[in-house]
C-alpha cells in the first residue's frame, strides 16, 4: 500500500468493524444477488452470481475473517471489485461512504494481532471516533484452505 | 510497430512455417521443382524485404542461402542433406533474427557468418551474384516507398503465425499447392481478439435467445413466439458461423513435425518417416493452441524413447526406417488424435523400476498393478522414463503434464502399448470449448448442467421398477441396466461436503435420499473414461446449448465441476465434470488416483490400487472375492429351481439355461484328468441335502460372452478396497490371494476354472481378460 497523502477507501461494516477497501479497487457496490451454492468449495466462497452475464464468486467477508455468521434475515450487500482473475464479491453487511483519509492517521497492524486478521489487514486509521480497518484485497481473495473445518458443516 | 515490419513479420513467419516443410519434402525427394522454385521465392522475398527495412544481416543470410538455392534450381547443384541441413540453419536464422526486429525492429546481434561461410562452401565454384542489396529480381526500388510493400507479397498459405488467423476453407496442403491469387483475394486477416470478442458476444446473444425462448413458451401471442422461433434459428446459425471462422484445420500445428522429426532424428542418429493424416480435421483455435505443446512432445518421446536406432530394429526383423504416424479424425462428436509408432513400445517392468525408484509407488503397490496399470504410471507427476537426459526430452515436461493439459479442454488421454511392437496414444478431444449442448438436472435444490458428450442415457424408475431396479448391496447401490451392473452415484450425496473426495469408502449407513421419498428414481447413465456410471439426480429438465465460462480460481480445484453457466432464467448453473465426479465417487479406480503420489495420503490411507470387487463366503468357510465389473447380477435361486441334466447342475434363468458352478468345490477339486470330468459343475447330494429350505445364492458371471453362476455361501459385501497384502495364487482357479477386511480373501480367477472345467459344455473363450 502507497501511503500517499491521503487516500480514498471504500467502507462497510462486517458484524460491527468498520472496514475499508481502496476504493480503486472496488468496481461496484450491489444489493443482495441470487446466488448458486458451490458444493464442495470452501465455506468462504457463499456462491456464484450473475453480474450482468459475467459470473462472479462470492465470498462471505464473515467467514473469511473467520466472525460469526450473520443471522440468516439479514441479507448482505456485495461489494464487487477487480482482480487479475476477473470480478470477485465480497459479501459485507452494511455499505458505509467512500472515505478521504488523510494518511498521518494509518498505522501498521500490531504485531500482536493473532488469527485470520494478521494477515488480511494491513493497518488502520485512527479516526476520531472508531478504528478504519484497511483490508489487503489479494489476500482476501484468495482463499485456498481456508475456513474448511470451521464451517464445513454448514456450506 | 511500423505498419511495414508488421506486415513483413506477420508475412514472413508464415512464410517460414511452410519453408521447414518444403525444406524437408526437398530432402527426400530433390526434384520437386515446384517447391524448391517456391523455397527461393520465399528466401528471395526475405533478402529483398530485409534490404528495403534495412536489416542488414537478415538480408546477407538471405542472400547467402538464394544464391545456393538459385545453383541449385539451375541444377549445377542436386539437393543433399547437408544442404538441406544448412538451409534449415538459415530458416532458424532467420526466425531468430525475425524475433528481434519484433523486440526491437533491429536484427540483433547474432553473429551468422559462420552459417554464410557454409552456404558458400556448398556452393561450387561459381561467380557470387550480384551485391545484396539490388537484385534483379526484387521489384521495389530502393527508396522506401509504401504502396511496394504488397507488391513484393507472395499470397500467404494460411497457417497459424500469430497473432491472426486466416479465414479460408481450404485445408494447408490445398493451399500450399495452389498459390493463386483467388485464396489471397477470398480470405482477409482478422485480429484473433476481436473473433474472441464476436464469440463472447454470440455467447451473450444465445443466453438471450434461452431466456426468451423460456419466457416465449408462456406467452400465446403468435406473431411473437413465431418472431422468437426466427431468432432462434437465426441465433443458432449466427453460433454457428461464428464458431467457423475460429476453427482451424489441425495441419496448422502439423506442418512443423516434418521438420521436428528431421531434426530429431538426426539427433538421435534414427530413421524415421512421418505419415500424417487428416490435417484438414477442424478444431477450436483455443484448443488447437491448447494441443500444441502436448502433440510435440508426444512426438518428441516417440522418437526419443519410442523408435529403435537401426541397427537395433533390423535385429529385430523391422525396418530400418521407423514409421511414426499421427492421424486425427471425428468420432462421436470428438477428435481423436492418434499418434502411433512402431518402435519398442513401453516396457511395464521398465515403468515399474523408474516409477519405484521414483517413489512415485511403492514395491508392494506396483506387484499389484497390471501391465496397462504399469503403463499409465507414466502419467503421475515427476516420471520420466528417459535414462539420461538429452537434447529433446526428459526434461521435467513429463507426461503428467501432457495429460493435465489435455483434461483441462476436456480432453483424455490413453496410451496403448505392444512391447517390441510399438505404442499408441491417443487423444480425445472435444472441438470446441465455449458452446456446448448439455442437459440440466436437478440435485438438492440446485441446477447443475452436464456436457451431452458424457451423457448416454436416462433411465427412470417408478413405484415397482424402482423397488427392484436398484439394488442396494451393503450400501454399494448398483442398477441392472439391460444385464450389466451399473454402479450408481448419488449427486445429492457426492457432492455433499461430508463425502469429500478424499474420504473414498462410500458410506454405508442410512437410506438413500432418493429412496425415501415415493417419487420416481432418475438416472443419467454416464460415460467416464473407458467406464459407465449412473448418476441419480432428483429430476432431469431439457437439454440446451450452454455457455461454459471457467471458475475463477477460488473454486478451480474443486474436480467435480468443469465450469458454470447462465441458465435461460438468469441465475447460475454449475457445469459437472463427469470425469472429475466419477473419480470423486471412486466409479474410475486404479492409477487414475494421483493421490498416489503423495506419500503422506497414501500412509494414511493407501489408495492407489483401489477397485470394487464383490466378497462373499464359501460353504467351507474360506472367503473368495470377483472385481464387480465382471458380475452381472446377484440372483437367489429356490433349491426347487435346481434341475440336473445328466451330472450338471442348473437353473432356467431368462428363457435361458445358466450352468451352476460351486465355486468351494471348483477351488478344492484336483486338475481334471483326461477323462475325468471336475466334480464343480456335478450335482451331489450334498447341494441339494443341505438346509434343504435356504435359497442358494448365485452370482452370475459375464465374460467373453458368456454366463454361469457361480453357487457361493452367501454374499458378504461389495467393498471398494486397496489391497493391502498380496501373495500370489496357491491353488487353481484362483489369482492371488489378498488380505479384505482382515480376512485373507482369494481372488478367482473364473475363466481359468472354466478352463479347466468341462469344456464341452462352455465354449472355451477367445481371449481370456480377468485382470484384478
Amino acid at each position: 500500500m502507497t501511503v500517499a497523502d491521503s487516500h480514498q477507501y471504500c467502507t462497510f461494516y462486517v458484524d460491527g468493524h468498520y472496514f475499508g477497501l481502496d476504493v480503486l479497487r472496488v468496481q461496484e457496490v450491489i444489493r443482495f444477488q441470487q446466488m448458486t451454492r458451490v458444493p464442495l468449495a470452501s465455506p468462504v466462497v457463499r456462491g456464484l452470481i450473475n453480474l450482468r452475464g459475467q459470473i462472479v464468486t462470492a465470498i462471505d467477508l464473515r467467514r473469511r475473517l473467520e466472525l460469526s455468521d450473520r443471522p440468516a434475515e439479514q441479507l448482505p450487500l456485495n461489494v464487487v471489485i477487480q482482480t487479475d482473475d476477473g470480478a470477485v464479491s465480497l459479501l459485507v453487511d452494511e455499505i458505509g461512504d467512500v472515505l478521504v483519509v488523510p494518511a498521518n492517521l494509518f498505522e501498521r497492524a500490531p504485531e500482536t494481532l493473532h488469527g485470520p486478521a494478521r494477515e488480511l489487514i494491513c493497518g488502520a486509521y485512527k479516526l476520531p471516533d472508531c478504528l478504519l480497518l484497511i483490508l489487503d484485497t489479494d489476500r482476501t481473495v484468495n482463499v485456498t484452505g481456508c475456513g474448511h473445518l470451521q464451517h464445513a458443516k454448514d456450506a | 510497430m511500423n505498419e511495414v515490419i508488421r506486415e513483413f513479420l506477420i508475412e514472413t513467419n508464415e512464410n517460414l512455417a511452410q519453408l521447414d516443410v518444403d525444406l524437408v519434402t526437398l530432402e527426400k525427394d530433390p526434384t520437386e521443382r515446384e517447391t524448391l522454385g517456391r523455397v527461393f521465392r520465399t528466401l528471395h522475398t526475405v533478402k529483398g524485404t530485409a534490404g528495403f527495412l534495412g536489416l542488414q544481416k537478415l538480408q546477407a543470410v538471405a542472400h547467402a542461402a538464394e544464391s545456393l538455392l538459385s545453383q541449385l534450381r539451375a541444377g549445377e547443384l542436386v539437393f543433399n542433406p547437408p544442404i538441406a541441413s544448412a538451409l534449415l540453419k538459415v530458416v532458424d536464422a532467420v526466425r531468430t533474427m525475425l524475433e528481434s526486429v519484433e523486440r526491437s525492429e533491429t536484427d540483433g546481434d547474432g553473429d551468422f557468418s559462420a552459417l554464410i561461410e557454409t552456404l558458400d562452401r556448398l556452393r561450387v565454384a561459381a561467380p557470387v551474384v550480384s551485391p545484396p542489396m539490388v537484385t534483379p529480381a526484387a521489384k521495389q526500388p530502393p527508396t522506401p516507398v509504401m504502396t511496394a510493400v504488397p507488391e513484393i507479397r507472395p499470397p500467404a498459405p494460411p497457417s497459424s503465425g500469430p497473432p491472426s488467423l486466416v479465414m479460408t476453407q481450404s485445408s494447408l496442403h490445398d493451399a500450399a499447392e495452389s498459390r493463386a491469387p483467388a485464396i489471397a483475394d477470398t480470405s482477409i486477416r482478422v485480429d484473433v481478439n476481436l473473433l474472441d470478442k464476436l464469440m463472447t458476444l454470440v455467447g451473450e446473444l444465445v443466453l438471450a435467445r434461452n431466456q426468451i425462448m423460456q419466457y416465449s413458451a408462456s406467452q400465446e401471442d403468435t406473431p411473437f413466439v413465431r418472431t422468437v422461433q426466427r431468432l432462434n434459428l437465426l441465433t443458432t446459425e449466427l453460433q454457428a458461423g461464428v464458431m467457423k471462422t475460429r476453427m482451424q484445420p489441425i495441419g496448422t500445428i502439423w506442418s512443423k513435425f516434418p521438420r521436428v522429426v528431421r531434426d530429431l532424428a538426426v539427433a538421435c542418429a534414427k530413421q524415421v518417416h512421418i505419415d500424417l493424416e487428416g490435417q484438414e480435421t477442424e478444431l477450436d483455435k483455443t484448443i488447437i493452441e491448447a494441443i500444441r505443446d502436448p502433440l510435440t512432445h508426444l512426438v518428441r518421446n516417440a522418437i526419443d524413447h519410442g523408435i529403435e536406432p537401426p541397427r537395433e530394429r533390423l535385429a529385430r526383423g523391422k525396418a530400418e526406417e521407423g514409421r511414426l504416424a499421427l492421424r486425427a479424425f471425428h468420432e462421436g462428436g470428438k477428435v481423436i488424435i492418434e499418434i502411433n509408432d512402431d518402435g519398442a513400445g513401453i516396457d511395464p517392468q521398465r515403468i515399474r523400476a523408474k516409477a519405484i525408484k521414483a517413489k512415485l509407488v511403492t514395491p508392494e503397490q506396483a506387484d499389484r498393478l497390471s501391465s496397462r496399470d504399469l503403463v499409465n504410471l507414466i502419467f503421475l507427476p515427476g516420471f520420466s522414463t528417459a535414462d539420461q537426459v538429452t537434447q529433446f526430452s526428459g526434461r521435467g515436461v513429463g507426461m503428467d503434464v501432457v495429460r493435465t493439459n489435455i483434461e483441462r479442454i476436456g480432453g483424455s488421454v490413453t496410451i496403448d502399448s505392444r512391447p517390441g511392437i510399438g505404442a499408441t496414444v491417443r487423444m480425445k478431444i472435444p472441438l470446441t470449448l465455449a458452446i456446448i449442448p448439455a442437459l440440466t438436472i436437478t440435485s438438492a435444490g440446485e441446477r447443475y448442467a452436464i456436457p451431452q458428450v458424457s451423457l448416454l442415457e436416462l433411465v427412470r424408475l417408478e413405484g415397482e421398477s424402482k423397488q427392484r431396479g436398484i439394488e442396494q448391496i451393503q450400501g454399494t447401490p448398483v442398477y441392472r441396466l439391460r444385464g450389466n451392473l451399473l454402479p450408481l452415484v448419488y449427486l445429492e450425496r457426492a457432492l455433499r461436503a461430508d463425502n469429500a473426495p478424499a474420504n473414498g469408502h462410500k458410506k454405508r449407513n442410512g437410506a438413500d435420499p432418493a429412496d425415501d421419498a415415493q417419487a420416481a428414481t432418475n438416472i443419467v447413465v454416464l460415460q467416464a473414461d473407458d467406464r459407465q456410471f449412473g448418476l441419480v439426480v432428483d429430476a432431469i429438465h431439457d437439454t440446451e446449448e450452454i455457455v461454459v465460462k471457467p471458475l475463477q480460481k477460488q473454486l478451480k480445484d474443486l474436480r467435480a465441476f468443469a465450469g458454470a453457466t447462465i441458465m435461460g432464467d438468469g441465475r447460475v448453473a454449475l457445469i459437472l465434470d463427469v470425469l472429475g465426479l466419477a473419480q470423486a465417487a471412486n466409479v474410475i479406480s486404479g492409477v487414475r488416483e494421483r493421490a498416489l503420489s503423495e506419500k503422506a495420503a497414501a500412509a494414511a490411507e493407501p489408495t492407489g490400487d483401489r477397485q470394487t470387487v464383490l466378497l462373499f463366503a464359501n460353504s467351507d468357510g474360506s472367503r473368495g472375492a470377483i472385481p464387480l465389473s465382471q458380475v452381472a447380477r446377484l440372483e437367489e435361486f429356490p433349491r426347487s429351481a435346481l434341475e440336473r441334466l445328466g451330472l450338471l447342475e442348473m437353473v432356467q434363468y431368462r428363457d435361458e439355461i445358466l450352468p451352476l458352478i460351486h465355486v468351494s468345490r471348483a477351488l478344492r477339486q484336483r486338475p481334471p484328468s483326461k477323462n475325468g470330468r471336475s466334480n464343480a459343475w456335478r450335482s451331489s447330494d450334498e447341494s441339494l441335502a443341505t438346509t434343504a429350505g435356504d435359497p442358494i445364492q448365485v452370482v452370475v458371471y459375464s465374460g467373453a460372452g458368456r454366463q454361469v453362476g457361480l453357487v457361493v455361501d452367501r454374499i458378504v459385501d461389495i467393498v471398494e478396497e486397496t489391497l493391502v497384502s498380496r501373495s500370489d495364487a496357491h491353488r487353481r482357479g484362483v489369482m492371488f490371494t489378498a488380505v479384505i477386511q482382515g480376512r485373507a480373501t482369494e481372488f478367482l480367477d473364473v475363466e481359468a476354472i472354466l478352463t479347466s472345467l468341462d469344456a464341452e459344455l462352455v465354449e472355451p473363450p477367445h481371449t481370456i481378460t480377468t485382470q484384478a
